[in-house]
């Protein structure tokens, strides 16, 4: 859009160059003005449909179709049987719904724990490093180092760490510590779970530390000051100053969070080598495997349709609660 | 407000408890990096029996590490330019403009952000492999393949941050350069670019993180050659040896250049989170 820099007076400035200025000097700009932000936004929109929209389309049509190995070279030949898929999988008297049922319920814990410790590990982490200390901004930095790190490079070093033989873990609680008296299994097993826990939370608490983070700039000194002043001691600070103050910031992280791990496929296929134990068999990864071991796409898309309509109704719950309460505090 | 001893306490034994959790795996990552391959065979140890730089060496042979990260480097730099500048055109339309549609195109961005990887994997995979067929358009098992899907990927949140970057450049810029004749395109790169540089450096450097460590499409969208360092640093746990020593030389290196950027870059994180929170 080539603009004159030239015109001498503010009047010839007005209209563009390009358009040429007749009539009053708004009249033009009118049509051109409410285009310009649609040009603006048509790339991020294109890419959007292309590789979000359409694709999510196209699985909800999956869903509906026979698209077993017989028909995934040429899905136009797959037949179309309703929500046979969905009755299959999500019936959980079969040995596919009950393995679902399983596995969401193994997520469901996983994501609310993993969630839970990685705001706890964040709001201590933000609070204690609230007020300037010598040594701060390298504890900051360290703290943000095992979100900046690769995920496969964070989740292949807890691996190591977890080894049975020449693992971190058993060295200090078998050899060191004496604790136990046999090596466990970390990676197979009851113990995945809470391997896979804290692996998670190692990895997520320093993104609820860095939002509580940003948050807590937002509260005035002020407001301490005050609270100081009238005497209220540390828990008490924290009640009724810091965590009214972050609120806003609370609402969206937990969201958030709860997202990213109830979906979270990187951490279990990194850690277990893409075959999850059942104790640690995250929904994401059960859909994953069962989708390409039996090459089954139609159940596997429907499975990913139900977890869809799960996390939205789930958030659409969350915000309307969430927007009430806030509501009626106002 | 002065501290009490209490909360000076409390406030050690928590820095203490928080580093030596985030710590200890990155102590091992550097040390085991350093260890000779019958030291990460046999009982952990703490400490290299004999320091040696060898799996350093030796991790280009075991695998071809060389071209996973050739792959990886070409596929999150071009995504994360390509992302960055298709933000950055957004961000100005929803920062600057009053439109129809502006509150959808917000709610709907964000929230495909939220939705499960999964859901897209099966039916893009299908479509490229069926794409591919039908045109002869590669973008199963091809770089330019990745590069699209992952420059969606971090488009949401870019678009998002800049927006309250955008936002907190005051409009009366804008309107300055107006009344000197300049069109919205010379405003936005002009007037309020320049004063948003941290805000995009900080946005790419997100970017090129996102793609970087990318594991699901990867795992599935890649064959030998296209292949990224997320499936590929996974080739060094052979059936008869697990490399161990060689597996966190390689992770050290890989990691090395996105936690750099991320930390020099923190505090424009923080900012821009503040920006968008304010909101």
């Amino acid at each position: 859009m080539a603009t004159s820099t030239t015109a001498p007076d503010a009047d010839r400035r007005e209209p563009r160059a390009g358009s040429p200025a007749r009539g009053p000097v708004r009249r033009p700009r009118g049509p051109r003005r409410s285009l310009l932000p649609y040009l603006l936004l048509a790339p991020a929109v294109v890419l959007e449909l292309a590789i979000h929209v359409i694709p999510m389309v196209v699985g909800v049509w999956m869903s509906l179709l026979e698209l077993t190995q017989f028909h995934i070279r040429d899905w136009s030949t797959a037949p179309f049987i309703g929500l046979e898929n969905y009755r299959a999988t999500l019936d959980l008297n079969s040995a596919a719904g009950k393995e679902l049922l399983h596995s969401f319920w193994v997520t469901l814990a996983y994501s609310l724990l993993s969630v839970g410790f990685a705001w706890l590990l964040g709001i201590s982490a933000a609070v204690v490093l609230q007020k300037p200390f010598r040594g701060r901004a390298i504890l900051r930095a360290l703290f943000l180092t095992p979100y900046a790190l690769p995920v496969y490079a964070a989740v292949i070093t807890w691996s190591f760490l977890l080894q049975r033989d020449t693992g971190l873990v058993n060295h200090v609680l078998v050899d060191q510590l004496g604790l136990l008296n046999d090596r466990p299994f970390w990676l197979i097993g009851d113990n995945s779970f809470w391997s896979l826990l804290v692996v998670s939370v190692w990895r997520n608490w320093p993104f609820a530390f860095l939002c509580l983070m940003a948050g807590l700039q937002n509260v005035p000194g002020e407001l301490y000051e005050a609270a100081a002043i009238d005497g209220a001691g540390f828990w008490r600070r924290l009640r009724s100053v810091t965590l009214p103050m972050l609120r806003p910031v609370n609402l969206v992280l937990l969201l958030v969070l709860f997202l990213w791990t109830f979906n979270d496929f990187n951490t279990p296929f990194v850690l277990f080598g893409g075959s999850a134990p059942e104790q640690a068999d995250l929904i994401s990864i059960h859909i994953y495997r069962s989708s390409f071991k039996t090459w089954d796409f139609g159940s596997g898309s429907a499975m990913s349709v139900a977890l869809l309509l799960f996390l939205l109704v789930v958030s659409a719950a969350y915000l309307l609660i969430t927007n009430r309460r806030r509501d009626d505090h106002a | 407000m002065r501290e009490t001893a209490g909360e000076r306490w409390g406030r050690r034994i928590v820095l203490t408890l928080l580093t030596l959790f985030v710590v200890v795996p990155l102590y091992v990552m550097v040390t085991s990096a350093a260890k000779p391959l019958q030291d990460v065979q046999n009982g952990f140890t703490w400490w290299p029996s004999r320091p040696t730089l060898q799996p350093f060496i030796d991790m280009w042979s075991t695998v071809p590490l060389a071209r996973y990260l050739v792959n990886s480097l070409v596929v999150s730099s071009i995504a994360a330019i390509c992302s960055v500048a298709v933000a950055i055109f957004a961000a100005f339309a929803v920062s600057r403009y009053r439109f129809r549609g502006r509150g959808v195109f917000s709610v709907t961005v964000l929230s495909t952000q939220m939705f499960p990887g999964i859901l897209f994997l099966l039916p893009l995979f299908l479509i490229y492999v069926n794409l591919g067929n039908a045109t002869g358009i590669e973008l199963y098992a091809s770089r330019t393949g990745l590069i699209i899907t992952y420059l969606t990927f971090s488009l949401p949140f870019s678009i998002w941050m800049l927006v309250g970057y955008f936002d907190s450049i005051p409009r009366g810029l804008d309107e300055a350069a107006q009344v000197d004749g300049a069109g919205p395109l010379r405003t936005l790169f002009q007037v309020i670019l320049p004063a948003a540089v941290p805000g995009v450096v900080a946005v790419t450097v997100y970017a090129f993180m996102t793609a970087w460590g990318e594991v699901l499409f990867a795992s599935v969208m890649t064959d030998e050659g296209s292949r990224t360092l997320a499936v590929g640093l996974q080739g060094y746990s052979t059936q008869f040896n697990v490399y161990w020593n060689q597996i966190m030389a390689a992770s050290l290196v890989v990691s090395i250049p996105v936690v750099v950027g991320f930390l020099a870059l923190q505090r424009y994180f923080v900012a821009g989170l503040t920006a968008g929170a304010v909101k």
